[in-house]
């Protein structure tokens, strides 16, 4: 009991700190870059059978099957796309939260990108054509000219 | 401004309302489609429940089309669904069953006290096979033909209602597989 | 009887809705005067009868009538009586009673306090609420009726209202969430009267302000309370997941709060008239999305009510009727001739322009996002899922840009800005901003974080800048800042919610530290600076519950710092398990320990972190809403009724 409780203080001494979900108890790694790929992975997956939880914070037993997985795999020295891919050839690309650059999914990452050049085109030309707006026509310019006559005699 | 342009949004709004409107009628929006469909059995060696000494692998599935049943014996809709298959196996369908995380001898016990309309189990304690074929929950089904291609897989239990939808495939799947001189020929020098 | 009553008199309310909708619009338009003075006894009957007919419904589930059908699916004898009312709106059927009754408290909030307005516009204000609740109460009627009796065998107790909503978080988080929805009506209401009375002045958009803005604060303080319920209740530390139901609130959110802005606009400068309408009725139509969405079934999500192809149907209708209709009259009357002014893009109306289209980009991704799981498979393509790693992309970069603008549009001057007053006043606040998002990360970690880093640089940028132009305004006297007016300092206290709320949310993303671990009575673990050692577990018994206990105590430099006790209960009626964090809440830091599976030996899977600034997050919400608050209370609303009650003297 003991020894264990040292051996445990040790490493969690030993280890720098990490943002999300590591079971230190279940899925030790040897490396910070492991530790990390596996934490954003459990979370850029999804759970395939809850209502909408990624697989870090999911309890259901396929999630945690599925973390084994990843983990299992990042020991083996697969990437991280690689990872990916080996769950959605079984799953479907429906484990992805992240959606993949398919040629169906272009529209869903472009359009922002698209969206926003037009903002900018809008921006840019709602404040020049404004400016362009009413100058003064002939006319009013001697209008204008009588006027500043009129005020400078007074 | 043109007056065109503020026809705009009521047009994006009925392209809206035609998606909402298709989505509404979906059915079974909870059911995930597998993207094995058309793809051959998982490669796997495994041990056989009803005798654990021997081992099982995808070949021993090729040869007659079956129902490949992923099931456990602490999965009620299980139980729901497994005197339907009892029923068809009666009917001569073949099926061999994946007894899912969970016990051999569990599971002998509980084929024993409910019926086993399958021709053999295999034993998948870890639910690693399970996690090959993609299921995320007992029971599911998984209709493959005589060459070990999967051809469609049905989520949740099966009954007579469900089984009105799959029973035509399943059964040009046994009509193709009965006729071995064309199958052969197919694979032959031609 | 009760349920009997209350069913009489939602129809009642329905009559009152119906001439609501009919008369006053149809006096308006034909200038009968007569007509246009039902408006206001209408709309009162309305919400009286409403109301009436909630208390019923309240009355059935705190007298325990379990032979209505929705007491005896939501409630049950042993709940405590504050959750007996809550369950009212815990489920699809009250919850609908609960927005029908807001839409008809918010008509007669129109018909009260509306008197300073000319009477064709009121009119058409209200019968046009009057028709969105003719809308409404037919489809609780007719599809998720809450009265509706289980007889003649009713159940002698109920199956209890869901164990995740037995909490403070139901009794207070919906109907905040329903006053901003159903609020926005008001704005989309005098949009529609504006474009059907053929008037789109200025003096429309001051009198919409108010109301926009009442509307917005509520709908701030849902999303908060929602965010900072599922943080607690869900057990697992987080605060937003982009799960379609939020997203659902939070594109209206994005969209008033573009429209709050180019109502100033228009009110200040007659301009953008044709767009704060549109911004008007698309706030409300994204209300209705979401309402939508929640209850048709057509996507799935931790918070949707049970769906039902009939209501999803119903709901369709609806909103195609109300935002088809709004559109199309848009389409039609909405005006072609721009405004005459000008503007330079360097001056409050540019920097105003570039917060609309920056809200409107982020609702967009937001809105995209959601639904386009849908369009998949609705097209036959893979079925595939949009979460947070898509969502994260855009927003967090749209919404820098939009932090750093807000301080500078705010002191910037209408029509044109100079570029070098603006360096000059500004320059001292760069550098603030700059050595305090450098300084940040380094103190409090020892390494440097560009998120974090660039979350400090925008929100001190905006902070330095804020002051900066109170100071300016006070003309160097600090005591002057009362007399700047409400509605100038709520401004200023809403943008520093949102400098605090953005600090909060890249720290606790970057700097939380958390371990999930196996331990056992005794045992300790180290997080951070924290020592947390499982003294012991046990067993307690609750009203309707049974839970395993983990006492825990928290260290840090050897003082105790807290005695938390984490649960696991498990609900007597539905047998259904949840996890209660033991949450110890501080300013800078919430320590936060959780309970998973019960493991051999009497050992438990404990997950333990520390996240750091989280309250930030809800502090800016809190400070944008006591903003807004203010903001309305300025007196200048209140000056059309003192000129009236002059006018007549």
């Amino acid at each position: 009991m003991m020894k264990s409780y040292l051996i445990a203080l040790t490493m969690l001494l030993f280890s720098s700190l990490s943002l999300a979900l590591v079971d230190g108890h279940e899925y030790p790694f040897d490396n910070q870059r492991d530790k990390d790929r596996f934490a954003q992975l459990a979370e850029e997956l999804r759970c395939p059978k809850c209502q909408n939880q990624n697989l870090a914070d999911s309890n259901a037993p396929i999630a945690k099957d599925l973390r084994n997985k990843v983990y299992e795999q990042i020991q083996a020295g697969q990437s991280d796309e690689e990872i990916v891919q080996y769950l959605v050839d079984r799953y479907g690309d429906f484990v992805r939260y992240k959606p993949a650059f398919k040629s169906y999914t272009l529209v869903l990452w472009l359009s922002p990108v698209v969206l926003f050049v037009i903002a900018i085109i809008v921006f840019v030309r709602l404040g020049r054509k404004k400016e362009k707006a009413a100058p003064l026509t002939e006319e009013e310019l001697k209008k204008l000219a009588a006027l500043k006559q009129q005020a400078s005699d007074k | 401004m043109n007056r065109l342009v503020l026809f705009v949004p009521v047009l994006i709004f009925l392209a809206l309302g035609i998606l909402f409107f298709a989505g509404i009628g979906r059915e079974n929006k909870e059911v995930l489609p597998s993207p094995l469909i058309n793809k051959p059995f998982p490669n796997f060696i495994l041990t056989q429940v009803e005798e654990g000494s021997k081992q099982l692998t995808q070949q021993d599935l090729i040869g007659k089309p079956m129902l490949v049943n992923v099931w456990a014996t602490w999965c009620p809709t299980c139980k729901a669904e497994h005197e339907f298959l009892n029923t068809l196996a009666a009917d001569g369908i073949r099926i061999v069953g994946i007894n899912y995380k969970d016990d051999d001898a569990a599971a002998m016990q509980w084929l024993q006290d409910y019926g086993n309309p399958y021709e053999f189990n295999i034993s998948d304690p870890d639910g690693m096979l399970g996690l090959e074929l993609g299921v995320y929950g007992a029971p599911e089904t998984f209709l493959v033909d005589g060459e070990g291609i999967i051809r469609a897989k049905h989520v949740g239990d099966l009954n007579p209602r469900v089984w009105e939808k799959y029973q035509p495939q399943f059964a040009l799947m046994r009509a193709a597989a009965s006729r071995p001189e064309e199958s052969i020929s197919d694979k032959g020098s031609e | 009887m009760a349920a009997e009553y209350g069913q009489i008199a939602l129809l009642i309310a329905l009559a009152f809705a119906a001439v609501q909708s009919v008369l006053p619009l149809y006096g308006a338009q034909t200038g009968r005067v007569w007509l246009m003075q039902y408006a206001r006894p209408m709309a009162l009957g309305h919400a009286l009868f409403l109301t009436l007919s909630f208390i019923a419904l309240v009355y059935c589930f705190v007298t325990d009538d379990f032979s209505v059908a929705y007491v005896a699916n939501n409630s049950n004898s042993l709940l405590p009586t504050q959750f007996k009312v809550s369950a009212v709106w815990g489920a699809h059927e009250g919850s609908l009673l609960l927005w029908v009754l807001m839409l008809g408290l918010w008509g007669a909030a129109v018909a009260l306090f509306s008197r300073s307005l000319p009477m064709d516009m009121v009119a058409r204000v209200i019968s046009i609420l009057g028709m969105v609740g003719v809308g409404f109460i037919l489809f609780t009627l007719l599809t998720s009726n809450p009265f509706e009796r289980l007889l003649p065998s009713s159940p002698t107790d109920g199956t209890d209202l869901n164990p995740l909503l037995q909490d403070f978080g139901l009794i207070v988080h919906p109907p905040t969430l329903y006053m901003g929805y159903v609020g926005f009506s008001v704005a989309f209401a005098f949009a529609l009267a504006a474009l059907l009375g053929g008037r789109l002045d200025a003096a429309w958009a001051r009198w919409s302000r108010p109301w926009t803005t009442t509307a917005w604060v509520f709908l701030t303080i849902g999303i908060a309370l929602g965010s900072w319920w599922a943080y607690y209740e869900l057990g697992w530390g987080g605060w937003w997941f982009w799960d379609p139901v939020e997203n659902a609130s939070l594109m209206p959110w994005l969209v008033g709060t573009a429209l709050m802005h180019s109502l100033a606009v228009t009110e200040k400068r007659g301009l953008f008239k044709s767009w704060t309408v549109l911004l008007a009725i698309f706030t409300f139509s994204l209300s209705l999305l979401g309402a939508f969405l929640v209850r048709s079934g057509v996507l799935t999500s931790v918070h949707s009510f049970a769906s039902d192809p009939e209501r999803g149907l119903f709901i369709l209708a609806l909103l195609g009727i109300t935002v088809g209709g709004s559109l199309t009259v848009y389409a039609f009357k909405a005006p072609t001739v721009s405004a005459m002014s000008s503007f330079r893009l360097l001056s409050r109306e540019g920097f105003l322009l570039a917060n609309n289209l920056l809200l409107i980009l982020i609702a967009f991704v937001v809105f995209f996002g959601t639904l386009y799981p849908l369009v998949h498979e609705v097209l036959d393509l893979p079925k595939l899922s949009v979460g947070a790693p898509f969502f994260n992309t855009f927003f967090i970069p749209l919404s820098s840009m939009l932090v750093a603008i807000v301080g500078v549009g705010a002191m910037s001057r209408w029509k044109m800005m100079p570029g070098k007053l603006l360096l000059g006043q500004l320059g001292g606040a760069l550098v603030l901003a700059i050595l305090a998002a450098i300084a940040f990360p380094l103190l409090y970690n020892g390494e440097m974080n560009w998120s974090v880093a660039l979350a400090v640089l925008i929100a001190v940028w905006l902070v330095a800048t804020t002051c900066r132009d109170v100071w300016n305004k006070c003309r160097g006297d600090l005591t002057r800042i009362p007399s700047l007016g409400k509605s100038y300092l709520g401004m200023i206290i809403a943008h520093i919610g949102v400098a605090v709320s953005a600090v909060g949310i890249a720290v606790v993303s970057h700097f939380s530290i958390e371990k999930a671990i196996k331990m056992s009575p005794g045992e300790s673990a180290q997080l951070g600076e924290y020592h947390f050692y499982f003294k012991e577990s046990g067993l307690k018994q609750g009203p309707n519950y049974t839970a395993h206990v983990g006492l825990f105590e928290v260290s840090k430099d050897g003082e105790v710092v807290d005695t938390m006790l984490a649960e696991k209960r498990k609900y007597t009626v539905k047998g259904s398990m949840m996890t209660e964090a033991a949450i110890d809440a501080g300013l800078f830091r919430d320590l936060y320990i959780s309970l998973g599976e019960q493991l051999a030996d009497g050992a438990w899977a404990v997950r333990l972190q520390v996240k750091a600034y989280v309250r930030w997050i809800w502090l800016g919400a809190i400070l944008m809403s006591v903003g807004g608050l203010l903001a309305i209370l300025d007196k200048r609303y209140r000056q059309r009724r003192k000129e009236k009650q002059e006018a007549r003297a």
